[in-house]
């Protein structure tokens, strides 16, 4: 099967995606992973003003089958996040690089170190 | 050991399924999505491969003898083509395994069905017994001849009516007849594991192309969705629910006493006399889970900040659009309404205790309100 790796967002080994938008950075998970996942039915994100760590759990993704973790690429504050997935986690099976994305977040750091869309590709 | 693929394999595999590794057998795990196929089953029908399955046959003159020595149940009530379910308990009183006993319609002697990966134990211990006690009888493994194909859901019955040959309408609930489906001879009985109506389909391993292809159009199913639909309905699974070792439990304890005849001298009785005297410590509920979060095997289950129980099945329910869970706890606490806690990763949601059959024992508002 295809997924969809859109260019212009760089991404992680764990499967989430981070585009940088003005002055801060949005997060969400890959297409790829909403896939691995199947239906997602809970989404458990940091409350705003929270300090996320970079390769540190943040959050959690429960679908029928299977709960996991979510990582931050980068360390952050959190801004805000996706408050439509309380009641409608299923966003992220939708439209995972669209409106279901996870977080935005504010950070120093820059996605040097992050895989580029050939490079993600390339490990799914 | 590799695990082992069905018949069935490339064909699933080109239609885009996700396989898992259960009971040894590569199997799909999902086609289209666990909601989309648990719907489709609860709506109309959907096909299941179960060729995972094991099946044992049982003939010769001490056949019934045998197996009612080794099951719980009676199959001296089985009239020619009638199913039954059964526990196979060790000496202990503790489930083995659960398994439905067919009565041949067609031929003397039982078939049974053991759960994936059981069958060479189940065939071992079968003839064992039948070498101590002296009886005579034919024990076959016949796991790898079987295909075993799952019609299930409200529709499902006229799907498998309009591809065989015989009308089929008039098989009752737990009774089995030889037809041919799609032009192969078929033991088509009316069981499932999902809460509905429907068949199982046994047929030589050779032709499960054919017959799968015969219900082209029908929703495939994985065993995703036939854990979330067995799991509605209050159903336990071997080896989840129950395990000889990591979760050693009684029918009693189980809520199983319905398919235990205490008239026969089946293996196990004794210990299950006594505790049946005795009372259970702890017995399976259904938790219907207020909160944010799944209730998943191996969680526990307090009341009053104090443990109680555990989780053994847990899922987010497609029909009630809610968390349901299946689990132990300690007696005091089994009775309907009582207010208990599971700990999900670090928190405690809420839940209640329910009946395990959620089908029946959530209102059905709740469904409609979905």
């Amino acid at each position: 099967m295809a997924f969809d790796v859109p260019d212009g967002l760089r991404y992680a080994e764990s499967h989430e995606w981070i585009e940088r938008r003005d002055d801060r950075f949005r997060v969400g998970i890959t297409d790829f992973a909403q896939d691995e996942l199947g239906d997602i039915v809970f989404v458990d994100l940091p409350a705003e003003g929270e300090t996320v760590t970079a390769e540190a759990a943040f959050g959690v993704v429960e679908s029928i089958k299977a709960v996991s973790d979510l990582y931050t690429p980068v360390t952050g504050t959190v801004v805000t996040t996706n408050d439509r997935l309380s009641s409608e986690p299923e966003l992220v099976n939708e439209e995972p690089f669209g409106d279901g994305w996870l977080v935005e977040l504010t950070s120093d750091d820059d996605l040097e170190h992050l895989l580029g869309p050939e490079g993600y590709r390339a490990q799914i | 050991m590799p695990p082992r693929k069905p018949a069935l394999y490339q064909l699933h595999s080109a239609a885009g399924a996700d396989f898992t590794d259960f009971g040894g057998w590569e199997m799909p795990v999902e086609f289209d999505g666990i909601r989309e196929e648990h719907t489709a089953v609860r709506e109309r029908a959907g096909v299941f491969d179960v060729s995972h399955m094991s099946e044992v046959s049982v003939s010769g003159p001490d056949a019934t003898a045998l197996m009612n020595r080794l099951t719980t149940n009676d199959v001296g009530e089985l009239d020619a083509g009638d199913a039954q379910y059964a526990c196979v308990l060790d000496e202990r009183g503790v489930i083995l395994d659960d398994t439905v006993v067919y009565c041949y319609p067609d031929r003397d002697g039982y078939l049974f069905v053991p759960n994936a990966g059981h069958g060479e134990q189940m065939t071992d211990r079968w003839r064992t017994y039948a070498a101590d006690l002296g009886l005579t009888v034919d024990v076959e493994n016949r796991t790898d001849e079987f295909g075993l194909l799952a019609l299930q859901g409200p529709s499902a019955v006229e799907t498998v009516d309009a591809v065989a040959t015989d009308d089929l309408a008039g098989v009752g609930r737990f009774e089995s007849v030889r037809t041919d489906v799609a032009g192969v001879s078929c033991l088509v009985a009316r069981t499932g594991y999902t809460g509905e109506d429907g068949f199982e389909i046994f047929f030589d391993a050779a032709d499960a192309e054919r017959l799968w292809s015969a219900f082209e159009g029908v929703q495939p199913c994985g065993l995703g969705a036939r854990d979330t639909l067995r799991l509605e309905a209050g159903l336990l699974l071997s080896g989840q629910d129950f395990h000889p070792e990591e979760e050693p439990r009684t029918p009693l304890e189980a809520g199983l006493e319905f398919v235990v005849d205490f008239s026969t001298r089946f293996v196990g009785r004794s210990p299950l006399c006594e505790q049946r005297e005795a009372g259970v410590d702890e017995r399976v509920v259904g938790l219907r889970v207020e909160g944010r979060g799944i209730a998943r095997h191996g969680y526990t289950v307090c009341h009053d900040g104090e443990a109680v129980g555990h989780v053994t099945s847990g899922t987010m329910s497609p029909t009630f659009n809610m968390p349901l869970a299946i689990g132990y706890v300690k007696t005091p606490f089994t009775d309907p309404g009582t207010n208990v806690d599971v700990q999900v990763r670090d928190r405690a949601v809420d839940a209640t205790v329910v009946d395990k059959r959620f089908l029946e024992s959530l209102e059905r508002g709740q469904r409609e309100a979905q």
